[in-house]
């Protein structure tokens, strides 16, 4: 099992959560986030003094899947997330040791 | 000539003179009118409260909208009780040149309900004269509140707004409006150019000064750090009441309706009230897309309160195209200045200084460019006269309660945010939080 967590684009998780679905990925929790990477930030100006804005709203997706499927979900959401300019994001993925459905206590890939 | 200064009777006399082609209206009628404009234009004055407290709403921090929004009411309330028991009659009573009588005001209309010989010379009734008034003072102390936003106490805001609304603004009126020594000397401010607006604006800045910046507002370096504001659809809204509230505040301020003269005079200030306002909001925009490339939504939103205040101490006497220029002159002084007193380390939430103070001037000064039976001089003089008095007794005020009670919130609260370190309350408890909390 592997552990996918994507910050992306906020305008951009309904396109998302579709192609995750169209791949039979049945859960997902979403998060709104702020940070940044190569981005930085970005100026905005008010009453005509700018200012930098460090931490630009992002959101953050976390899924769970089995080996087989993560490839294909990481392209999924590589494609769906990409606008071609800076600051779409980026997909993380890891190892994942455990997994348990609390209703019904079934384990790992019976939990997904 | 100020119009304020019309000895009772004095309206209706004036105008069946200035009009003999019209039949002459009965005098009831006209005294029908005249107190129905005072209250229907006086009402529409009171509603701009309402427009101080949006606009001061969505210039602050959601962390100090309730606190604000709390200052708003209790001022507006404040305001009237000061000028009921003290500041009506300072300001129109059998005033020396100086200063008037002080004693509460009370309803006087005996001859016009009379059940026998019933008279109608005093033009109005008496109450809404009154009312028309008390609106005016109000507004005086709503300039002060956004300014000094988001860091000082309650209690001695309050107390200030006393001082303001029972002493200082009764004392400067009476020079002009009560028929004192300015009005002597031919100073001309159809609506308060000066008398309300640099006066509120006057009082604001010597509070910014003494109070001091906002925490985090300019670095060691002289470096400036924006606070935007929390919702500027609340601003753009407080300033559309703003605008709508201008047409009672100087409309009303032709002080008659019982002539087809007077008609026509409150329908030209209507018309060129509206106008200062869009030279305004229209030069604001443009110059902020030169100098900034991008429009700037709350210089848009000064410009127009900018505008409204510069064509407040004459909107009698412009054509419509000489009102838009010297409201859009307005909207120029707002977009210079702002940043200028960032220089200055002055800082004022809302833009009150730039758009009623500065604008408030400029307008005072404008007045002999329309009108012949002004002068220059005479503007400055009372310009330089109010803005002395003013400065003087709302910094003894300001110093006096900063030495006693203090007038600044500490930096913890200030950090926390006034909504719950002075009222125990969040403005929005329920929706998450701001853009700009992290």
């Amino acid at each position: 099992m592997k552990f996918i967590m994507a910050i992306i684009k906020p305008f951009k998780l309904d396109e998302v959560r579709e192609a995750l679905v169209s791949l039979g990925i049945e859960g997902m929790t979403v998060t709104e986030v702020k940070g940044y990477g190569r981005q930085k930030g970005q100026t905005e100006i008010y009453r005509g003094a700018e200012y930098e804005v460090n931490f630009l709203p992002k959101v953050k997706i976390e899924i769970a899947v089995n080996a087989d499927q993560v490839e294909r979900a990481v392209e999924a959401i590589s494609n769906a997330a990409n606008t071609s300019k800076i600051g779409d994001g980026k997909i993380f993925v890891v190892d994942l040791e455990k997994a348990l459905r609390i209703r019904t206590g079934e384990l790992n890939d019976q939990a997904l | 000539m100020s119009k304020r200064y019309l000895i009772p009777g004095l309206a209706a006399t004036l105008s069946l003179v200035a009009a003999p082609a019209f039949a002459a209206v009965d005098p009831e009628v006209v005294y029908i009118l005249n107190s129905f404009s005072f209250l229907v234009n006086g009402a529409l004055v009171m509603f701009m409260a309402a427009g101080f407290a949006m606009l001061e709403s969505g210039l602050v921090r959601s962390k100090n909208t309730a606190t604000i929004c709390l200052k708003n009411i209790t001022l507006y309330a404040l305001a009237g009780i000061m000028f009921y028991a003290i500041g009506y009659n300072l300001m129109y009573m059998d005033v020396t040149g100086y200063i008037g009588s002080i004693m509460p005001w009370s309803a006087d209309d005996a001859a016009a309900v009379a059940e026998k010989g019933a008279n109608f010379e005093a033009g109005y009734s008496s109450s809404s004269d009154w009312f028309f008034q008390m609106v005016f003072v109000a507004t005086a102390a709503s300039i002060v509140s956004g300014t000094v936003a988001e860091r000082i106490k309650l209690w001695p805001f309050l107390i200030f707004t006393v001082i303001l609304t029972s002493l200082i603004y009764p004392i400067q009126g009476s020079w002009t409006w009560g028929g004192g020594w300015l009005t002597k000397l031919g100073f001309v401010d159809f609506a308060g150019s000066s008398i309300v607006h640099s006066v509120g604006g006057w009082a604001a800045l010597t509070g910014a000064i003494i109070l001091g910046a906002r925490r985090g507002k300019y670095g060691p370096d002289g470096s400036v750090h924006p606070i935007p504001g929390a919702n500027m659809t609340l601003a753009t809204i407080g300033t559309f009441i703003l605008w709508l509230g201008w047409f009672g505040f100087n409309g009303g301020s032709v002080l008659a309706l019982g002539s087809a003269g007077d008609v026509v005079a409150m329908a030209n200030v209507f018309a060129n009230t509206n106008m200062a306002a869009a030279g305004g909001v229209v030069m604001a925009v443009v110059m902020t897309q030169i100098l900034y490339k991008k429009v700037d939504l709350s210089m848009a939103l000064n410009g127009a309160i900018g505008g409204l205040v510069s064509i407040t101490a004459g909107p009698d006497t412009p054509t419509l195209g000489s009102a838009i220029l010297i409201g859009a002159v307005g909207g120029a002084i707002v977009v210079i200045a702002v940043p200028m007193l960032d220089k200055l380390k002055i800082d004022d939430v809302v833009g009150a200084i730039p758009a009623h103070l500065l604008c408030g001037i400029w307008g005072t000064l404008a007045v002999p460019f329309t009108n012949a039976d002004a002068s220059f001089v005479t503007q400055l003089t009372g310009v330089i006269a109010i803005g002395a008095f003013v400065i003087v007794t709302s910094t003894i005020a300001w110093l006096a309660i900063k030495f006693t009670i203090g007038i600044r919130a500490s930096a913890e609260d200030e950090d926390m945010g006034l909504d719950k370190a002075e009222l125990g309350l969040e403005a929005y408890p329920e929706f998450g939080r701001g853009a700009h909390s992290i």
